[in-house]
């Protein structure tokens, strides 16, 4: 084992919290990250002193709104919208938010559970 | 009022062959604002890994990157052995080690001719290069490809180097230290290099650590902090000290990648010196099932592979947090101030590779 990595479940009403938290505690944001498997699954990864920490919340629905961690991490709004444009997650007051246009893919939100691999639309810029 | 004028920079841009798009806004000459925009390559290969057998999938991690592609495709087997609880024979972390070494060194060096070039310094752009390979040939005699080498894999690696050519190698290297020196003095002490570096896109120390900066870009402020200190494969047997300046402008940027080449060389000779006799791989059976955030230290910084398998041939996820990205914010903060001339200086400092970005 090359390091003990700890994870954390938290709410999504709990997120912002939990993050300003790790941020007082003087934690680097090392990545933010999406999983699909049953549910979605957003890992937030922090570090300290070579300490790995990740908060996880789980979204049950693609429909359901979350909040943006950059009003605390300014630089988590590049991974908010690469999940945004890859997943169709919506999440709300992102410091920059480049409204789809970050990635321009052929097939919109191509790691979508509910996406069918048809392109068409997709070319979002 | 100033009028301001937005300048459209890049994704073709003579001095950056890297696909990245800023919209600089200016007053006058001065830079007040740039906003990022990449995906333009987006190439999808962490999807891939869904339709990929797992021990295939890390020919395809390596072409993450044509620079750092070893690293990427240790970092993919780490994740792996890990979730699998598979124990690398030692000698394969030492070999791991000597590769991702060299593998620094020729991406720092290709660096500093990209960075040489930037600022017209064409000559030490050619003399950087030709040193940059001989790292290529050792690379190619231990490996037979000179970039992506193909030689990492899960349970080990693919190629043995016998001790007569280690030795050889840590010799080779040594007397390749002097002649290093004479062109890494000119980066550090030419007046003109120092006119286009020093001052000029400072990342204050709290600064960069909020921006979660990594690899150079972060340790030019003063941030002792080195993926490698967690010592995976072969660095935990070795002793060594993340590099750091504290000025946080480009030129100490430029300084910490100069003095990590000295580092690396003094590493592989470690490497070479302790390197115990053994097989180079383990028999893999059975699939992954469970999950892994591995981390590494490439040449740009810290990289991040999470993997999340369930007991299938077929990992479930494969996310990979690229050294670039998490150095774009940083990017973004320190262009505001700066003139429209040292924009390609400011944007080479982090040592972009787009094409990792865009896994």
């Amino acid at each position: 084992m090359t390091e003990d990595q700890k994870l954390i479940g938290v709410k999504i009403d709990e997120l912002l919290e939990k993050v300003k938290e790790f941020h007082t505690l003087g934690y680097r944001l090392a990545q933010i990250g999406c999983t699909k498997t049953d549910v979605l699954e957003i890992n937030y990864s922090f570090d300290k002193d070579y300490n790995f920490v990740n908060l996880r919340i789980t979204i049950p629905s693609i429909d359901i709104e979350i909040p943006s961690v950059s009003c605390i991490y300014w630089s988590a709004f590049l991974y908010e919208n690469e999940i945004s444009d890859l997943y169709g997650i919506k999440i709300k007051n992102m410091a920059i938010d480049y409204k789809g246009s970050f990635y321009r893919t052929t097939v919109k939100y191509p790691f979508n559970p509910q996406n069918t691999g048809s392109s068409g639309e997709g070319i979002s810029s | 009022m100033t009028k301001r004028t937005i300048i459209p920079f890049g994704p073709q841009h003579p001095v950056l062959p890297e696909p990245i798009h800023l919209d600089l806004v200016l007053e006058d000459e001065l830079v007040v604002e740039a906003i990022p925009s990449i995906g333009f390559i987006h190439r999808g290969l962490e999807k891939l890994v869904e339709k990929k057998d797992f021990i295939d999938f890390v020919y395809v991690a390596e072409r993450i990157c044509g620079i750092c592609s070893f690293i990427h495709g240790l970092t993919y087997c780490i994740a792996v052995e890990e979730i699998m609880k598979i124990k690398v024979p030692e000698r394969a972390d030492y070999l791991r080690t000597i590769w991702s070494e060299l593998s620094r060194m020729h991406s720092h060096l290709l660096w500093m001719g990209l960075m040489a070039d930037a600022f017209g310094f064409e000559s030490l752009f050619m003399h950087t290069w030709r040193m940059r390979e001989k790292i290529l040939d050792i690379i190619e005699n231990t490996t037979g490809g000179r970039v992506i080498f193909a030689s990492a894999k899960v349970g080990g690696v693919r190629r043995d180097i016998d001790s007569a050519a280690l030795k050889s190698i840590s010799k080779s290297l040594e007397s390749y230290r002097s002649e290093l020196k004479e062109i890494t003095d000119v980066f550090i002490k030419d007046s003109s290099v120092q006119h286009r570096l020093i001052g000029v896109g400072v990342l204050k120390k709290e600064q960069v650590y909020e921006l979660g900066a990594v690899g150079p870009t972060l340790r030019a402020s003063g941030w002792p902090i080195d993926t490698r200190k967690l010592g995976y494969a072969a660095y935990k047997n070795i002793d060594f000290e993340p590099i750091i300046e504290t000025s946080g402008d480009s030129y100490a940027r430029c300084v910490v990648r100069i003095k990590e080449l000295f580092q690396s060389i003094d590493i592989i000779r470690q490497l070479a010196g302790k390197i115990p006799d053994g097989p180079i791989e383990i028999k893999v059976t059975g699939n992954p099932d469970g999950e892994f955030f591995a981390r590494t230290e490439q040449p740009r910084g810290e990289v991040i592979y999470y993997a999340k398998a369930n007991g299938t041939r077929f990992l479930q996820r494969l996310r990979v947090r690229t050294p670039t990205f998490a150095n774009i914010p940083s990017l973004v903060k320190m262009l505001p101030g700066s003139s429209l001339a040292d924009v390609p200086v400011l944007v080479l400092t982090i040592d972009p590779c787009i094409s990792c970005a865009e896994r």
